[in-house]
């Protein structure tokens, strides 16, 4: 177990930055989420901590030791591919001992770590199956057991989940919080889904582009958003933007709209979809603000309804409430989108 | 399958096999001298037994066969391994270059073989041959092994390494087991070639030094005999089932 710390890391292939002076620390024992689109740069930020990249410049340190030039293999790190590369000769108790053999700490031991490890992902009775017969999920959790049986100072779970039908995802995110909090090893993980980042971690980094756009605990980045992208990205926010003129901002339509306290110079406001309501009147009130709009778009979905509006100068919106404090306004329909001022949240000028 | 494709197939099977089956029939034949009718007899495969020049030819065919088997497998795996494994200038020439020998005849291999050792000083002989076997081997192991290696996850090479395994470990645990069927088809397909090799053996051995078909060839010329048709069956039956045994291995290209 250990803090492991990534230092203005940058890796170039040929002439594309895949990784942008990165930093971000992961102190011992947490949970962390890298999250962003393909091409992002997150997997190539958790294979460089690995050590299958080595990086033109910067540091990775686990456990406050420089990694830089020491291989994979003696990292001392546990592993999770996408794929679960499990290892098609050997059994599943084979394949969790793997790491065990090859640090020499024999059959007794090996036996007794490979069955706790077993009990920890629940597959006791699967110990003498081949990878070939197991399902999806279970051979998750055996790539999961056999990366930390060894105790390894840090975890590394590349889309860990991404192979699975989503309610079987659902059922494992759950799991695998229970296994890191039980096992307590400081790990970190690569998903493209902002629900699994949010769901899991302690803490997630938003990548772009090979660049860290914002790090922080998941409430603070999803409230806080620093840059345009992270809103759109985490909980697909609204954002407006515009000019300032006085205490409000003039959006492009040309309706000015009042902002909070303390909102100083920024001029893009994001505000999440559950904070967007729609009525039928204009309401009144203070602190409320609201634009006339057009309904384009009700996606029913159970017990939440996500409808699409249109404003005048033609930028959408999206609100998401449940079903029955949805107008039932037709689509094409006018309506008013309303919000309390307070939630609008300022966002950096970054792109 | 229409009537006409049936008689093709049968065509196609008779032109390949009845010389060998009438050769091997003959192998049982009493006569000397191929009369009809066929009376079956051991006698020619008794004369055999004790036939010191073909007994000790043939324990050299076979002795120079295991060690050709042997060294060519392990270079051959281990060259299919590094041509996967790592990426390098020049990989692609080198790829390519070692297609060429399967296809320049023999005849021409062994002349060029022949030159060479001279040049060296090496000369004919034993050790000569067995160089020339391993090299006429070697692209077929690594033909048949880097097949087997293209349906290798590369992936399972990192996750041995992220679990702590050196280099050596990984291949020896994860890859070799995986690409075992290759390396056991390859390396009969390298006995084969040594075991049946003749122009180049004839070209580098030493007079008195003859493999199997080395000797078969120099009797043949002195006088036929049934006794090398009784040889040439063994010779033969083994070749046969190695070859099968090659061609379950390697499965021709699929997965198994």
């Amino acid at each position: 177990m250990a803090e492991v710390v990534v230092e203005n890391v940058t890796k170039s292939f040929g002439p594309m930055k895949a990784l942008d002076n990165v930093s971000m620390d992961f102190p011992d024992g947490g949970f962390f989420a890298l999250l962003g689109p393909s091409g992002s740069g997150k997997t190539t930020l958790l294979r460089t901590i690995a050590g299958f990249i080595l990086s033109d410049s910067g540091h990775i340190r686990i456990g406050g030791e420089k990694v830089d030039r020491v291989p994979v293999e003696k990292r001392d790190i546990g592993m999770m591919f996408q794929s679960y590369a499990l290892f098609p000769n050997m059994t599943v108790a084979d394949n969790i001992g793997f790491g065990l053999r090859v640090r020499r700490v024999g059959a007794s031991e090996e036996t007794r770590r490979v069955g706790e490890a077993l009990e920890l992902v629940r597959l006791s009775d699967l110990a003498h199956r081949k990878p070939s017969e197991l399902s999806g999920g279970q051979r998750q959790r055996v790539a999961l057991a056999r990366a930390f049986v060894t105790n390894p100072r840090v975890l590394l779970l590349d889309e860990p989940l991404s192979a699975l039908d989503k309610a079987l995802r659902v059922d494992m995110q759950i799991e695998l919080k229970r296994i890191q909090r039980e096992i307590g090893i400081t790990t970190i993980f690569v998903t493209h889904d902002q629900d699994e980042a949010l769901t899991l971690a302690d803490k997630i980094g938003i990548l772009k582009d090979g660049r860290m756009v914002q790090a922080g605990p998941p409430r603070d980045v999803y409230d806080r958003p620093a840059s345009t992208f992270a809103a759109e990205f985490l909980g697909e926010a609204n954002v407006f933007d515009g000019t300032r003129e006085g205490g409000g901002l003039r959006l492009t339509d040309g309706s000015l709209i009042a902002l909070p306290e303390g909102s100083e110079t920024a001029q893009s406001f994001a505000i999440r979809p559950e904070n967007l309501s729609l009525a039928q009147e204009k309401p009144n009130g203070d602190g409320i603000g609201s634009l006339q709009a057009q309904m384009v778009q009700r996606v029913f979905a159970g017990a939440m309804t996500t409808c699409v509006v249109e404003l005048s100068d033609g930028r959408r919106m999206k609100a998401i409430a449940l079903d029955r404090d949805m107008p039932h306004a037709e689509d094409g329909s006018p309506v008013w989108l309303t919000w309390k001022t307070a939630q609008l949240t300022p966002i950096g000028s970054e792109p | 399958m229409g009537v006409l494709g049936c008689i093709w197939l049968v065509l196609i099977l008779v032109f390949l096999y009845a010389p060998i089956l009438i050769m091997a029939m003959m192998s049982f034949n009493e006569s000397q001298f191929y009369q009809l009718p066929f009376k079956f007899s051991l006698d020619w495969y008794e004369a055999l037994a004790s036939n010191d020049a073909i007994k000790t030819a043939a324990i050299r065919s076979v002795l120079i066969a295991i060690a050709t088997t042997v060294i060519a497998t392990t270079l051959g795996t281990a060259a299919s391994i590094a041509l996967f494994r790592y990426s390098f200038p020049g990989k692609r020439v080198l790829q390519v270059l070692l297609f060429p020998p399967i296809a320049i005849p023999w005849l021409i291999t062994g002349t060029a073989m022949l030159i060479f050792f001279f040049g060296i000083g090496l000369g004919r002989g034993t050790p000569s041959v067995l160089i020339g076997h391993v090299a006429l081997a070697l692209p077929y192991v690594i033909v048949v092994v880097s097949a087997r290696l293209a349906t290798f996850d590369p992936t399972l090479e990192e996750a041995a390494r992220s679990l702590g395994a050196s280099s050596w470990t990984v291949t020896m645990r994860v890859t070799v087991p995986w690409i075992l069927p290759g390396i056991i088809a390859g390396g009969l397909f390298a006995f084969a070639v040594s075991f049946d090799q003749f122009v180049v053996s004839y070209f580098l051995s030493e007079p008195g030094d003859a493999t199997l078909p080395v000797l078969i060839y120099t009797s043949i010329r002195k006088g036929f005999t049934p006794e090398i048709n009784a040889v040439s069956t063994i010779i033969i039956v083994i070749s046969m089932a190695i070859m099968l045994l090659a061609a379950r291995f390697s499965n021709f290209g699929g997965d198994r």
